[in-house]
């Protein structure tokens, strides 16, 4: 069974992608997206049994890989209630995500390729998340990371979307440098790469030192914060975040799957997947906890004042994943994979209802020409304002159960320790500036005046310059005179809505218990590791009453502010970013991140790559290799060609005195 | 004075000194350089038939026909292939044929 989940979406990717084009559009999606129900369902399935039901945990291996020495690599797939926990998620969202796409892609012609790479994406995710060793842990990753990449580039006319695409892959190659070396690490430590053995021997590795980059270190420290690394590039934390944003330049069902629900919890999940080694080294954890809330108040801060409606979700999930990283820093692992379960619903949620925001609006992403939009398109609406409601924390919605708690977990481990204080203010700052900019969100896109109707010709001058436009290359409706007249998405996109807005409104409240109430510990098992002297899950429910409230006061304070300015006031904000201008620049700018690394690392590659080029191959290698022998042959051959006059009677002399020389020496010489 | 053997040798030289010189020196026409290389080709032939008077040796004589043969071959076969470049080039000026020139 678990076998059918995993390699069904191989299958419909290897269908699709191979067959696509003799098959028809039509025929791809619908295998696709049928192979990935199925896969689906079993994951449910599984679920129950061994999440739920509390059923064995196995661990199939399927065959070998490798064998190098000592490095024993298998293909394994282990079932335990975290994979059971991701199973779900990827596939369900990537199920929903498949039909979504259906109607949403319905006018782009090369379909087969999109629903062919989705399918892919979604074995890759699959094999991370089933991972027994690390290597094929690092071939999942990898897997997602180009799947990201194809898909983001999918509209590949697109040059912003190129740019993109390269962006994403070359952040993240940063990030696997930092992973590839962790792994190689503890193949150095213990000898293996595989989960089980390296877990048995990770307590005896607390203390150890090992030589590496020059100095004695901590080995387990090291190594954790080079597995980190790859969790900060694949989860888009902070320094290493600057691709995700861009990567809106794909599809938006794809930014659902991929840039929210998914592939950038890998991170997440790799270091709850790793918690037995993290568990011995505090020192990491409590990086992995500062880097988590200061990305999650950098990105809510971002996601203040942007415009484009996709990219304020996108740094929302940014801000989100540094929420589960805080969790995973302070040792609430069970809390991270809570959030990062439910926020998988209401993200996604957010994403698709954008999506079909977007699809209303004929392709427009700005939401400073929508407004008005909850007459015309008013399911769509509810969708979103359910996603808001779970995303915000909304009493007894998805994100009430699993952001206050990691709220409350981050107060109690800050009783211990400043790294987690410093946490518990960010993030609880940051959850005001969550519901804020959520409910701003709301407010520009269905309520106001409707800007689209005199924005329209404005706004589609200003499309094709305008950069994160999600407009198709072929799309010809809505450009044309007619006026613009936002209409409800058909059912093959609102379908997926509803499912998860049901999500969104219950998860939290349905599993609750079993991922960190009482039945947290005959859920979890052995799946994750939690120290001796790891008392979080119990002392987070010892905590003051006014740190509980604290969470609903902040996103009580957002909504009303984000009312005033946007609905009672709408000339506020104008004020406030004209009155504080270099701020509002600052964060509009996403603190000038994309600039200080063009100085600091583009630019300078690009020297060294023209130094490398023309000085290196240009001026050494080539002036002194092929190109000067053959200029000195050229010059040589050059007085020799002066010779050849072509005349006839040139040659006939000079074989007259050739043949005078030759005669001359042998008669002298046969004189002798 | 008796003509002997030397003179025809002589004559033979300048007459081939002639032809050589003729190829060299001139400038005007491909026509000329098949005429001096007539030239050479008699001077020889001069040579083999003195010789085979000297000698008592008819051989000389044979050959000498053999190379009369091959020059009015090699003159027919000269001619045509000028009349041929003529009519190609529209001239046989020898200052015009240097497709060889590097």
């Amino acid at each position: 069974m678990i076998s059918a989940v995993v390699f069904l979406p191989l299958l419909g990717f290897l269908i699709a992608g191979m067959f696509g084009p003799s098959l028809g559009a039509r025929r791809s999606e619908i295998v696709t997206t049928a192979l990935l129900f199925v896969s689906c369902f079993f994951s449910w399935v599984i679920f129950g049994m061994v999440g739920l039901g509390g059923g064995a945990f196995t661990t199939p291996v399927l065959g070998e890989w490798f064998t190098s020495g000592a490095l024993n690599v298998n293909w394994a797939l282990r079932v335990d209630t975290l994979t059971a926990v991701m199973l779900v998620v990827v596939t369900t969202v990537s199920s929903l995500v498949h039909l979504y796409s259906i109607g949403y892609m319905h006018e782009d012609p090369s379909r087969q390729r999109f629903f062919a790479y989705l399918s892919l994406f979604t074995f890759a995710m699959l094999m991370l998340v089933t991972a027994d060793n690390l290597v094929q842990m690092f071939f999942g990753w990898e897997g997602v990371g180009l799947a990201s990449y194809l898909l983001i580039g999918f509209w590949y006319e697109k040059p912003s979307a190129c740019a993109a695409a390269i962006k994403a892959f070359v952040v993240n190659r940063v990030g696997d440098f930092g992973f590839a070396l962790g792994i190689f690490l503890v193949f150095v430590l213990t000898g293996s790469v595989s989960l089980d053995t390296i877990f048995a021997a990770a307590p005896g590795l607390a203390h150890k030192t090992i030589h590496v980059f020059g100095g004695d270190w901590d080995a387990m420290t090291i190594t954790c914060l080079l597995l980190f690394m790859g969790a900060c590039g694949k989860s888009a934390q902070f320094l290493l975040h600057t691709w995700l944003p861009d990567a809106m330049e794909g599809p938006t069902p794809v930014s659902a799957l991929i840039h929210a629900a998914t592939m950038v919890t890998a991170g997440v999940f790799m270091v709850a997947r790793l918690s037995p080694l993290f568990e011995q080294a505090p020192a990491a954890l409590t990086v992995v906890t500062i880097v988590g809330a200061t990305t999650a108040f950098f990105a809510a801060t971002v996601g203040l004042v942007q415009n484009d409606i996709k990219r304020v979700i996108a740094y929302s999930t940014c801000s989100q994943l540094g929420y589960m990283f805080v969790a995973l820093g302070i040792g609430g692992y069970s809390l991270g994979i809570f959030h990062l379960f439910t926020h998988a619903f209401f993200k996604a949620l957010l994403f698709l209802g954008a999506g079909s925001v977007i699809h209303a609006m004929h392709h427009e992403q700005d939401m400073r020409n929508m407004g008005g939009l909850a007459k015309k398109i008013p399911i769509t609406f509810w969708c979103m304002t359910i996603g808001t409601l779970a995303l915000t924390g909304f009493p007894l919605t998805a994100g009430y159960f699993s952001k206050d708690a990691i709220i409350e977990a981050a107060y109690a481990a800050g009783l211990h320790g400043s790294a987690a204080t410093y946490a518990f203010v960010l993030i609880v700052l940051a959850a005001g500036m969550t519901s804020f900019y959520s409910w701003r969100l709301v407010f520009m896109t269905f309520f106001g005046k409707p800007r689209w109707q005199q924005a329209e010709t404005h706004g589609h001058d200003a499309h094709a310059s305008a950069h994160g436009h999600d407009d198709h290359a072929q799309n010809d409706h809505g450009h044309g005179a007619h006026a613009l007249d936002p209409h409800e998405s058909p059912n093959t996109m609102m379908i997926p809505l509803y499912v998860l807005s049901a999500g969104a409104l219950l998860a939290g409240l349905l599993f609750k218990n079993a991922f960190i109430g009482h039945e947290a510990h005959e859920f979890w098992r052995s799946s994750l590791f939690f120290g001796a002297e790891n008392h979080i899950l119990h002392e987070m429910h010892e905590i003051p009453e006014w740190v509980g409230m604290l969470p609903f006061l902040m996103m009580l304070g957002g909504f009303l502010l984000s009312a005033y300015m946007y609905l009672v006031s709408p000339q506020t904000p104008v004020r406030l970013a004209q009155r504080f201008q270099p701020l509002y620049q600052f964060l509009l700018n996403k603190w000038y991140f994309d600039e200080l690394y063009d100085f600091l690392f583009v630019r300078p590659a690009f020297w060294l790559g023209r130094l490398f080029w023309k000085g290196g191959d240009g001026q050494i290698i080539d002036r002194l290799g092929p190109d000067g022998i053959s200029a000195r042959v050229l010059d040589g051959t050059s007085w020799v060609v002066r010779l050849q006059t072509g005349y006839i009677y040139n040659y006939a002399f000079a074989m007259l005195i050739g043949l005078a020389a030759i005669i001359t020496y042998y008669l002298v010489s046969g004189a002798h | 004075m008796i003509i002997g053997l030397e003179h025809y040798l002589i004559v033979a030289a300048v007459l081939f000194t002639l032809g050589v010189a003729g190829i060299i020196l001139n400038r005007k026409n491909v026509i000329i350089i098949l005429m001096s290389v007539e030239l050479i080709l008699l001077s020889v032939n001069l040579n083999l038939v003195a010789f085979s008077a000297q000698l008592h040796d008819l051989t000389g004589q044979i050959f000498a026909l053999f190379i009369l043969t091959v020059a009015a071959a090699e003159a027919a076969i000269g001619l045509a292939i000028l009349v041929t470049y003529f009519r190609n080039r529209g001239t046989i000026a020898v200052e015009d044929i240097s497709m060889m020139k590097g």
